[in-house]
């Protein structure tokens, strides 16, 4: 279970006390302010909040993406605050699966290509590259897309590759930015079973911030980011409410 | 290797670019070897330079006559091995255009002192018993469509010899052993020449070229040889076959440095065409460069796959240099004895390419940085 209270222990993620501070020319944007967060293993979180409250900064700093002003972030044990970029690099390699609203896909790849982009930075043969590509194509449902490039793909088809992508190699969790942000409804659901199916059968932590409280639902847990820290939705029911009312 | 299909795909994203940017690097190399091959000629004038080689001029002007009397005091400075003299012909085949030297040489010593100019035995054995015979480079042989046992006439307004129908036999060919020896030469015997000449310039010389048994020796002896004519009524002027070759390139004026701006502006265009292009490459594809970053591909890697990239285009752009390979032969057929033997030497090549390298190096050097210090966060913020 997630909690934000920050006293917990032995939890898959454990963020404490996160600062992070923007400078836009002479004024100090404190945009993270003593946040505590932790997730277990199997967990399904969904974040929300209004624009400009912190998400994607905090998703960037869980994924090793950027570095907080203050506190620190432990995965699985390790302790990513005081990694060097390039240690950084590595880590994510094999800890983080990324699902970015746009511009997953290098659109001079087929899908099975852009798949294939992790598992380059392993020393898995080709076979077996080919193998684990195949498996997480057929996880997404486009074992028979494998060969398309970006632009023959729908949307929704686009973010279930950049989906297959971010689980081949096996990473320890997903951090997902608005994967919904850009598709429509139909399209938005399909993605949402699917992230739902990874968490259920397949035991992945899902870490994602949404703007729909539908999509939001989807998940097991909802917080709010409210000045700088995470708070609890409360029941998932009131959530959908108040976001519909 | 497992990301040469990304460098790939990136490569062709752009087609007409990539053709465009690679027609930039072809054209570049082919002026580049194009201009090398100008310069070496200029640089090899008078053929193949020997360290082992002196030649003594008229200290006044090279077109200055000496006497015959010096060969054999020339041969007594010790370290002196064979002497051998040349008088310029000037003579005119058919039309001035049709230019190629004509050398009234000694065939009693010149293949001593040019032993890398080869004539066959039996054909030189028939020169040697012809007075009117002469013995022809591969290439004027080949430029005019001259045979062994062809009757050639020159006509020479040089030496009071305006009114000599000269006629020559071609008795043999001679071929050089390197691509840079001058194959154009026509040899005149000097017995049939001296013949003909007016009694006054009978015993005169153009130059003499010596063949000296140890380069290190030839600093002495030039100076020994110079002292010996000095104050005399034709002062010699002794220097080293390369010294000879680079004051006879100067009569073409500035001519290398002509070369050498044109061929670093070249190279400066091509930088910045690619500079541009690259820029431009690695600019549109940043989302990508970030993505990539996110997966965990290292700052270096994604150097590398723009430097692999820009190198590519290099060496697909040495298709210009083998262009030039090819113009070189056609070149020199079309401007026959205006210049010096052109010639594309493997070296060349070589630095051609390594210039295509330089540049393919350079133009994705700052792109690349760029790329390479690119932060995750801020190339997927927003659009
Ligand atoms: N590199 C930066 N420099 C300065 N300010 C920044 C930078 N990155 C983010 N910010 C500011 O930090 C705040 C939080 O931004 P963030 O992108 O995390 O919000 P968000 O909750 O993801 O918003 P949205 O829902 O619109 O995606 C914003 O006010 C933003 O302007
Ligand atoms: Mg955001």
């Amino acid at each position: 279970m997630v909690s934000v209270d920050g006293g917990k222990s032995g939890s898959l993620i454990q963020v404490r006390e996160l600062d992070k501070t923007y400078r836009r020319g002479n004024e100090d944007i404190h945009v993270l302010q003593g946040l505590n967060l932790d997730v277990d293993q199997g967990d399904f979180v969904a974040f929300m909040g209004p624009s400009g409250s912190g998400k994607t900064t905090m998703l960037n700093l869980l994924g090793g993406l950027d570095v907080p002003t203050r506190g620190s972030v432990t995965v699985a044990g390790d302790e990513i605050t005081h990694m060097s970029r390039g240690k950084l690099t590595e880590w994510r390699a094999r800890h983080v699966g990324f699902i970015f609203q746009m511009y997953n896909l290098i659109p001079v790849l087929t899908a099975f290509q852009n798949v294939e982009l992790p598992l380059l930075l392993t020393k898995l043969s080709k076979a077996e590259r080919r193998k684990h590509v195949e498996a997480a194509l057929a996880i997404v449902g486009l074992a028979d897309r494998m060969h398309h490039f970006p632009r023959q793909l729908s949307g929704g088809q686009e973010q279930r590759v950049a989906i297959a992508r971010a689980i081949v190699a096996d990473p320890t969790f997903l951090l997902c930015d608005e994967p919904t942000g850009d598709l429509d409804r139909k399209s938005a659901d399909e993605v949402m079973e699917l992230l739902r199916r990874l968490v259920d059968e397949y035991g992945k932590t899902v870490l994602m911030v949404t703007h729909d409280p539908v999509v939001a639902r989807i998940a097991k847990q909802t917080l709010h980011m409210e000045k700088g820290v995470l708070v609890e939705a409360g029941a998932r029911q009131e959530v959908v409410s108040g976001g519909a009312s | 290797m497992k990301f040469a299909r990304l460098i790939w795909a990136n490569l062709v994203r752009k087609k007409v670019r990539l053709l465009l940017t690679i027609g930039s690097f072809a054209v570049a190399l082919f002026l580049f070897a194009i201009l090398g091959v100008v310069n070496n000629a200029f640089s090899l004038a008078g053929g193949v330079v020997s360290a082992n080689r002196l030649v003594v001029t008229n200290r006044t002007s090279i077109i200055n006559l000496l006497p015959l009397s010096y060969r054999d005091e020339i041969l007594r400075v010790p370290g002196v091995s064979y002497v051998t003299h040349y008088n310029w012909f000037g003579g005119v085949y058919q039309d001035p255009k049709n230019f190629f030297p004509q050398f009234v040489m000694d065939p009693s010593t010149q293949r001593q002192v040019y032993p890398e100019l080869k004539v066959p035995d039996q054909q030189w054995k028939t020169f040697l018993n012809d007075r009117q015979g002469a013995i022809v480079g591969a290439a004027t042989m080949k430029r005019f469509g001259w045979k062994v046992g062809d009757r050639i006439p020159l006509h020479t307004t040089l030496y009071g010899l305006a009114n000599v129908p000269f006629e020559f036999n071609i008795d043999g060919v001679y071929h050089g052993t390197h691509p840079q020896d001058d194959e154009t030469q026509f040899w005149i015997q000097w017995d049939y020449f001296r013949e003909n000449v007016p009694q006054a310039i009978k015993g005169q010389i153009g130059w003499y070229v010596i063949r000296i048994a140890n380069p290190d020796d030839a600093p002495r002896i030039a100076k020994t040889i110079d002292q010996m004519y000095i104050n005399s009524p034709n002062e010699t002027r002794t220097e080293t076959e390369s010294a000879y070759a680079a004051n006879w390139v100067k009569q073409f004026g500035n001519i290398k440095f002509l070369i050498v701006t044109i061929g670093m502006v070249v190279f400066f265009t091509l930088l910045l065409v690619t500079g541009n292009t690259m820029a431009i490459a690695v600019r549109e594809r940043t989302p990508e460069l970030a993505i990539l970053k996110a997966i965990g591909f290292s700052d270096r890697a994604v150097l590398g796959f723009i430097l692999s990239e820009s190198m590519a285009i290099a060496i697909a752009g040495c298709v210009g240099l083998l262009l030039a390979a090819g113009a070189v032969p056609a070149l020199a057929q079309a401007m026959p004895g205006m210049l010096p033997p052109l010639v594309m030497t493997p070296r060349l090549l070589l630095s051609g390419v390594g210039a295509a390298l330089l540049v393919g190096i350079a133009s994705a050097i700052l792109p690349g940085l760029g790329a390479m210090r690119l932060r995750v966060v801020n190339a997927l913020r927003r659009v």
